[in-house]
């Protein structure tokens, strides 16, 4: 072992030590000083109760079923309108001008309305107009509203990918004949979206919490069926359940975008 | 007639000029330097020939037609004046055999099975024939601007302008890429090259153009500008270039 190496060694050490006590000195911390809280036992009884946990935790996956199944049908369609809005923003040709205002607008007033306001007007507002079944369905208009909302976001992320690609690609493109959309599709289009695509995966995540709006105007998901447990058994502690639920997918979701953000740091430095 | 003729050229960006009434004539098979300090508006010409700038006044005619028509539409033109840049300008999404067929197949409509046999031969001929399937960053720099003249020469360019391409190589890489260009003025390709290589210029060259502040104050046949400069401005920069 070198000088240096052996050096390193110790302060390697030494770190973890420092870290090893200072977690178990809070986390013993709150062991113990959570419990002296007046209103503990409560607590543990309504949002910590064991039983109740087992008891309704096989219904609450399947509820999260439902919420799969809306992320699964809106995420394709985000993804296709996103992109088309963000391609209408960018048109350049005059006769395109309406479709590019009409980009413009559209981001602003999604992402200017807050996600619940959306789905209120437009999961109440459209079946309101009287719609035959199934065209009044809140699984329909609800989903309609995140794929508005999330499709105005996801078309910034797109166009911000699409300016990420240097102008010299462009250059190089159209130098070759090229036509101006030639140019977008074979050679700005795939290097923009795969620059976003770290930042797309954190919409992903977004969008999968954000499914539980839509227990608002009907659908019983996951947490509208936590809701229903709370009331049957007076009890907070399906609430704790669902966010369980949640966190198990959303936490590799999470680790794994942030992997591919750490790559592409890595690879343009 | 000339096969690429400038005539008073005259290119801004905002109220800067940088090409200020640029005369010139490239004969069919011509290799043409273009040499001068960064800024004298080489690299800008070279960009307004091919289109990707638009000139703000005077004309640029290919085989006596006129190319620089406002509102004309610029891909058949580039499609005859290929173009290689200081930067390579790959396209990193794609391997050196999609990177060079892409605009036959785009442009010229061919499909891939058709364009194999034309495209492995550009490959071979530049020595390029075990990197095809590579992607632009496994390649050197040497390789990778190889690449970039081979995917300009696979839409059959009748004139090839060349911006410093070997200003971003490392030395040893520079000799490889200026063999490739001897190679095509052995074959009669007409050329247009910015460059400040100029040992190369001197031998290879048949006019050397000198650029200064957006203007040519002295061409001729390299001996006359490397040996009997006219100018002062032009002895003082061989001076500095050639020490």
């Amino acid at each position: 072992m070198t000088r240096r190496e052996r050096y390193e060694a110790h302060q390697r050490r030494r770190s973890l030590v420092i870290a090893s006590v200072s977690s178990v000195t809070v986390v013993a911390a709150l062991y113990f000083l959570v419990p002296l809280t007046p209103g503990w036992s409560k607590v543990q009884q309504s949002f910590f109760n064991g039983d109740t946990l087992v008891k309704t935790f096989p219904k609450l996956l399947e509820a999260f079923r439902i919420n799969v199944m809306i992320f699964l049908w809106s995420a394709p369609a985000i993804a296709v309108l996103g992109l088309l809005i963000a391609l209408a923003r960018d048109a350049k040709s005059p006769a395109l001008f309406p479709l590019r205002i009409f980009g413009a607008a559209f981001t602003d007033i999604f992402r200017g309305v807050p996600v619940i306001l959306t789905v209120y007007l437009i999961g109440f507002g459209i079946p309101g107009l009287g719609l035959p079944r199934p065209w009044n369905s809140p699984y329909i208009w609800g989903s309609l509203a995140l794929i508005l909302t999330y499709s105005a976001y996801v078309a910034e992320i797109f166009r911000s990918g699409i300016d990420s690609v240097h102008h010299s690609q462009r250059a190089a493109a159209l130098s070759l004949g090229l036509s101006e959309r030639q140019v977008m599709r074979d050679v700005v289009l795939p290097q923009a979206i795969r620059n976003v695509v770290p930042s797309q995966m954190n919409m992903l995540i977004a969008l999968q919490k954000d499914v539980s709006l839509l227990s608002f105007i009907g659908p019983v998901e996951i947490f509208r069926q936590a809701g229903v447990f709370k009331s049957l058994l007076a009890n907070f502690t399906p609430y704790v359940g669902a966010a369980i639920i949640f966190l198990i997918v959303t936490i590799p979701a999470t680790r794994y975008a942030d992997h591919l953000m750490a790559r592409q740091m890595r690879e343009r430095r | 007639m000339p096969k690429l003729e400038l005539q008073g050229v005259v290119k801004r960006f905002g109220d800067r000029t940088v090409c200020d009434g640029i005369n010139l004539t490239v004969d069919e098979g011509q290799m043409v330097c273009l040499i001068g300090a960064s800024g004298s508006g080489k690299s800008t010409l070279l960009r307004c020939i091919n289109l990707l700038e638009p000139i703000e006044d005077g004309a640029i005619f290919l085989d006596g037609e006129d190319i620089s028509i406002p509102g004309l539409n610029p891909q058949s033109v580039r499609a005859r004046i290929g173009i290689v840049f200081q930067s390579f300008n790959l396209f990193p999404h794609m391997t050196a055999l999609e990177n060079v067929m892409l605009a036959p197949r785009r442009v010229r409509g061919l499909t891939r099975t058709e364009l194999q046999p034309e495209v492995e031969a550009l490959f071979a001929r530049f020595g390029l024939a075990d990197r095809m399937h590579n992607y632009p960053d496994q390649l050197s720099g040497g390789q990778q601007q190889r690449v970039a003249i081979v995917r300009a020469l696979a839409m059959q360019p009748e004139v090839m302008l060349f911006d410093e391409i070997t200003s971003a190589l490392d030395p040893q890489l520079v000799g490889e890429v200026l063999d490739v260009l001897l190679m095509l003025k052995k074959q009669g390709m007409t050329m247009v090259m910015a460059t400040h290589e100029m040992g190369f210029a001197r031998e290879a060259a048949d006019k050397i153009c000198f650029l200064d502040s957006g203007r040519i104050i002295e061409e001729g046949p390299p001996e006359a500008v490397f040996d009997h400069p006219s100018h002062q401005t032009t002895q003082a920069f061989l001076a500095r270039a050639l020490k």
